[in-house]
């Protein structure tokens, strides 16, 4: 493991730095220690936020010094590899998309960009799973690793005002969804009839840092069925629980 | 604008929802401690300009924060202070012209749901406070009911009341990157006083001045972004991150500015100076309970308990 650093962030932060690059290895030891102090220390803590590399933990100045919990960190660290990483599983999400046409209007520009057909892109897009490294920029919005560089694509010249809710899209190496409508430059290749971010949901976000998303091209037709389940309340998500990998 | 805050919406920062909340959290405080309320209630933040307030029925409010020149039924109130409003009457706000952010509670909280865990809104997601968005000409806000309310004028004492300046000192504690800035980088950054720009919202105060030199580059990996972090861009020119930033972001931070300070940085407007010194853990959290204390001595000598909840 790379040397771990602990960073002062104000009186009420700390980041717990695993490395300074995308791996999804580092990513899971981020995961874990996330879950062991969110389990271990809900009073000291207020939340954890991890990212590609490094965990944010916020914690109660009023209730535990910097110095007592940078030892407690270090202790859970010590364990980190062998007993966390033994029992260690996380989630793969399928998310249906219906793929080119009106719900994906750049997915003929990617296909040419990349020399290839559009159903050999959405082939490659829905390959593999993707891990969600973290999650950021607005409510929701995923921040994913593990796309083929085969369907790479360099964003719009010019962003678009607005983007629908659902729409999965392609920039530069990455791939995502839109969880709320926004303005954006993603290359826009499809859209998923789930709702990603629902505020009024007991739980109101679809996926977490650390889970997986496995995009499963669905026709057009089946879009607004689905549509109709997910905004009724009738659709359970396709959730498989899996051993991490990358550890 | 004016919008309906709490102390914020903690517990999903790691799905990338913002904390949000008041930006001034002093003055917000103490503006329900005189309203008697729980300390965190949900109040009316208005900036810059204030709005204009018609009371149907009788009602007890505090006002905090900037000086907005406020009238109740056409005389002068006195800020930072409670006070009876009798039905029919129109409390009116103008322009700030101590500070930019002013606060009214009103005694036993305003009704709205909590969304999320929190009554605080967040405009860009359209969640919280009056559906989402911000108050606006004919809104109706409903007050909590209270069984009995006070009625005598409750002036914070002086000694607890903060002067505003266009010169400000904010502390911070260095870090989480300052080792990706050169010695005269963060020399700068610490002896040079920066101006706020008029690009100064919830979000982010930008600063104009000296720019700040960087060891190779403003990138880094994208991680944690919180309230109080100075961000320095490729631009070299701090940009301070308030209520409603990005929980993540991607340019490399120097420092973090306290929260006791933060919200002093809430009242300043666009053509302030701000400079930056650098303070210890210790500092950071004897200036925290410091905060506490003084709001434990406006509790102290406030109204006696009243009866409010939501």
């Amino acid at each position: 493991m790379q040397k771990i650093r602990m960073l002062k962030v104000g009186e009420q932060g700390l980041v717990v730095e695993f490395g300074t690059e995308i791996d999804p290895a580092v990513n899971a030891q981020v995961h874990r220690l996330a879950k062991i102090l969110t389990d271990e220390m809900p009073e000291q803590i207020v939340e954890v936020v991890p990212t590609y590399r490094s965990l944010m933990v916020y914690f109660d100045p009023l209730l535990i010094s910097r110095e007592s919990l940078q030892d407690d960190i270090a202790r859970y660290l010590a364990g980190l590899e062998t007993a966390a990483a033994a029992s260690d599983t996380t989630r793969i999400i399928t998310i249906p998309v219906s793929y080119g046409g009106e719900f994906g209007p750049d997915l003929e520009f990617v296909a040419q960009h990349n020399s290839l057909t559009e159903d050999e892109v959405v082939a490659i897009h829905t390959s593999t799973p993707y891990l969600v490294y973290m999650i950021g920029f607005t409510p929701g919005f995923p921040y994913l690793g593990g796309m083929s560089e085969r369907i790479a694509t360099p964003r719009l010249k010019t962003p678009r005002v607005k983007i629908p809710a659902g729409a999965v899209g392609i920039a530069g190496k990455q791939t995502g969804i839109y969880p709320i409508e926004s303005p954006g430059g993603w290359q826009l290749i499809g859209r998923t009839p789930l709702t990603v971010f629902d505020p009024s949901a007991k739980s109101p976000f679809l996926f977490a840092a650390g889970d997986y998303l496995q995009f499963a091209a669905i026709k057009a037709e089946e879009y607004g069925a689905l549509k109709e389940q997910v905004v009724s309340g009738n659709y359970a998500p396709v959730v498989r629980n899996v051993a991490r990998t990358g550890a | 604008m004016s919008t309906i805050q709490d102390k914020g919406r903690t517990g999903y920062r790691a799905f990338g929802m913002p904390i949000s909340g008041v930006m001034d959290r002093y003055a917000f405080t103490m503006a329900n401690i005189l309203a008697g309320n729980e300390r965190d209630a949900a109040v009316v933040e208005m900036t810059m300009c204030g709005g204009r307030f018609q009371f149907p029925n009788e009602a007890y409010v505090a006002v905090c924060g900037a000086d907005m020149q406020g009238t109740l039924n056409g005389k002068k109130i006195k800020n930072w202070s409670g006070f009876y409003i009798p039905a029919n009457s129109e409390l009116a706000f103008g322009y700030a012209v101590g500070g930019c952010r002013a606060y009214l509670a009103f005694c036993g909280g305003i009704a709205v749901p909590q969304a999320m865990g929190s009554r605080s809104t967040y405009l860009r997601a359209e969640l919280g406070g009056l559906e989402g968005h911000a108050l606006q000409s004919e809104d109706v806000l409903e007050i909590a009911r209270v069984e009995e309310l006070p009625w005598k004028l409750n002036e914070l004492a002086q000694s607890l009341v903060p002067r505003y300046t266009n010169d400000l000192r904010l502390r911070v504690i260095m870090g989480p990157q300052d080792d990706l800035f050169t010695e005269d980088g963060i020399a700068t950054f610490l002896s040079r006083a920066y101006a706020v720009s008029t690009r100064n919202d919830r979000m982010a105060y930008l600063l104009e001045g000296a720019t700040i030199a960087h060891k190779t580059g403003a990138d880094i990996v994208s991680d944690a972004l919180c309230p109080g972090a100075v961000q320095i861009p490729g631009s070299g020119t701090p940009i301070v991150m308030m209520a409603d930033c990005q929980t993540t972001g991607g340019y490399a931070k120097i420092a973090t500015v306290i929260g006791p300070d933060l919200a002093k940085l809430a009242q300043a407007k666009a053509g302030d100076k701000v400079s930056f010194v650098s303070c210890s853990d210790a500092e950071a959290v004897a200036a925290l309970i410091a905060e506490k204390k003084s709001y434990e001595k406006a509790a102290s000598v406030s109204l006696s308990k009243i009866n409010a909840s939501v």
